[in-house]
């Protein structure tokens, strides 16, 4: 099944779901409602003609507020972009779903932004929400086990954040 | 011990009441294969649960990324997965370069094979050796450490370096292969080829090391699908998946009209494993000796493989083509590549925004996966058995901590 026809599939059994796509780019993506990610995560792993029965890699990008050479150019306004690369085994094919979330939960600078977990869905998730929440600070509601993975627990801030500032020390190790 | 825990694996000993123990692991145990520290929570000698605890080696690499431009970034990729330095090059100049659009010369699309299988070769080196060390078997590893050397020596000419090579790169590779290379590449595939029969006996078929393997931390197909496992990890549980064959064009189209088979296990018989031990009466589809086994099969695949490449390489005529500028500017998009490396799948995204420095580069580890799915396989285990399920994995620490 190709592109637009499962695409068209896709829209009409997840009304709504589902809010712009672009089959002809590098890798195709759809772009998702982020509250509905696990639904549509569900609906991707189940449907025969597509069985993407295996997450790949789940990414959080950090579109921050350009800098002011650059703001004349550039059409984004804050937000955080997560990519999930899926793949399935069955029909070798890969997809991307993407989606976009506030930098913070309701503007107040430190509310992690949320977004429903899909470790329900494919198990690798697991790991890989809690690197994301580790490393860019989002909270994945329903994950069963969300801590720190990469950094230490008693870590303070989000790494790949990109207003993020290295701490002057960690238990008296200077840091920078 | 399996008859013990044959329902719930962890309702265990339930006959003997003992205390509940738990037994720390690392981070600085010789068979956890670098900085891996593994909570065990034990009954007697039966491991009812396993909890990793990872981050030793992190660096964050992927901010770095964010900072330097996709060729200067090289040098970390070869931080990652040091074993098969050349792989993790390959993986990201590949996936620059499918952003851009880029196809590199034919003689540096040969080059590339016969580099990249060559480091697949010296990584499952380490991978046997050191496997037969956590298993308490100390001479396989001098073997394998014997011939990985001449490896070495031979990735030395080619760029200076012998562990963190930044050899290939975005745009084919810094330098084209010095004079003479060739025959001496040649005449080590001679001196080696003979030699895998010899590794073979020393662990494959040793009595020892079937019954610390065999049915140890089986790994079912669905299991191993779902924790996102990769490369001999996914292969040895019996699915049929490498990207060599299977993965996007930009890569498959590198090893177009090269002959080889996937070696997984189909009707009970591995691709062309006449010359070699059969599978063993007690080894189960997904245990660790079935890991193994494909590991040292994909050692005389990657043998042959350079031989072909050595063909077409020499039959191309003409120069490799020079890497592209290091401040070469990436266009606006984003693109995901997996490329078959000897652990497993490794990933790379790239989002480009019109700069020379990428918005974001992402690595996605395939030993991050392959690990993620331990505590499944250790529980009801004995202690004993961790090492030899962990080493079956094949991790490289810095891959997972990136």
């Amino acid at each position: 099944m190709r592109g637009s026809s499962f695409l068209e599939k896709a829209s009409s059994e997840l009304p709504g779901a589902i809010i712009g796509s672009n089959l002809e780019a590098i890798d195709p993506w759809i772009e998702v409602v982020a509250e509905r990610i696990a639904e549509v995560s569900q609906w991707l792993k189940k449907t025969p003609e597509s069985l993407f029965d295996s997450l790949e890699c789940i990414t959080a990008i950090d579109w921050f507020e350009p800098d002011a050479k650059k703001a004349a150019k550039v059409q984004w306004k804050p937000h955080i972009e997560m990519v999930y690369h899926l793949w399935s085994t069955v029909a070798r094919a890969s997809i991307v779903i993407k989606t976009n979330l506030p930098r913070w939960k309701g503007d107040v600078v430190g509310q992690l932004p949320e977004i429903p977990s899909v470790t329900g869905v494919w198990r690798t998730a697991d790991w890989h929400e809690r690197e994301v929440f580790d490393l860019s600070g989002i909270f994945f509601i329903g994950h069963p086990d969300l801590r720190r993975i990469l950094c230490p627990e008693d870590w303070v801030g989000y790494p790949l954040r990109r207003d993020y500032e290295m701490p002057l020390e960690y238990h008296g190790i200077r840091a920078r | 011990m399996a008859q013990m825990v044959d329902d719930d694996p962890r309702i265990i000993e339930f006959d003997v009441r003992t205390d509940e123990m738990l037994v720390n692991m690392g981070p600085q145990h010789p068979s956890t294969h670098g900085v891996l520290r593994l909570v065990l929570r034990t009954d007697g000698e039966i491991v009812s649960q396993v909890e990793s605890h990872i981050g030793y080696l992190h660096r964050c690499a992927e901010k770095i990324g964010e900072n330097l431009t996709p060729r200067q970034w090289i040098p970390y990729t070869d931080r990652m997965d040091y074993l098969a330095a050349m792989n993790m090059n390959l993986g990201w100049s590949l996936t620059v370069e499918k952003l851009m659009r880029y196809q590199v010369s034919e003689k540096a699309r040969h080059l590339r094979v016969l580099i990249a299988e060559l480091g697949r070769l010296a990584s499952h080196l380490v991978g046997m050796g050191a496997y037969g060390l956590d298993l308490g078997t100390f001479s396989p590893f001098l073997y394998a450490f014997r011939e990985r050397e001449k490896i070495l020596d031979l990735f030395e000419e080619t760029c200076g370096a012998r562990l963190t090579y930044s050899y290939l790169t975005v745009g084919g590779a810094t330098a084209d292969l010095p004079p003479g290379w060739l025959e001496k590449c040649e005449a080590f595939l001679d001196q080696f080829t003979p030699l895998i029969a010899e590794y073979h006996s020393l662990l494959t078929t040793n009595a020892i090391f079937v019954k610390r393997t065999a049915a140890i931390g089986i790994l079912s197909e669905a299991l191993a699908i779902d924790y996102g496992c990769s490369g001999p990890v996914l292969r040895g549980s019996g699915v049929d998946q490498d990207l060599r064959r299977d993965g996007e064009s930009i890569y498959t189209s590198m090893y177009d009209g090269y002959a080889f088979e996937v070696v997984v296990q189909k009707n009970g018989h591995y691709p062309r494993d006449h010359a070699y031990p059969p599978v063993p009466r007690e080894a189960v589809v997904g245990d660790s000796w079935h890991r193994f086994y494909v590991r040292m099969l994909e050692v005389v695949q990657s043998v042959d493989l350079i031989r072909q490449a050595m063909d077409r390489y020499s039959a191309c005529r003409g120069p490799l083509g020079e890497p592209l500028k290091i401040n070469e500017k990436l266009p606006v998009g984003d693109a995901y590549l997996e490329t078959e490396c000897p652990r497993g799948q490794m990933g790379f995204y790239l989002v480009g925004d019109g700069t020379p420095i990428p918005w974001r580069a992402r690595a996605r580890s395939s030993s991050f996966s392959n690990l993620s799915v331990l505590h499944e396989l250790c529980r009801g285990c004995l202690i004993a058995d961790v090492p030899a399920i962990v080493g079956s994995l094949d991790i490289v620490m810095g891959e997972i901590d990136r």
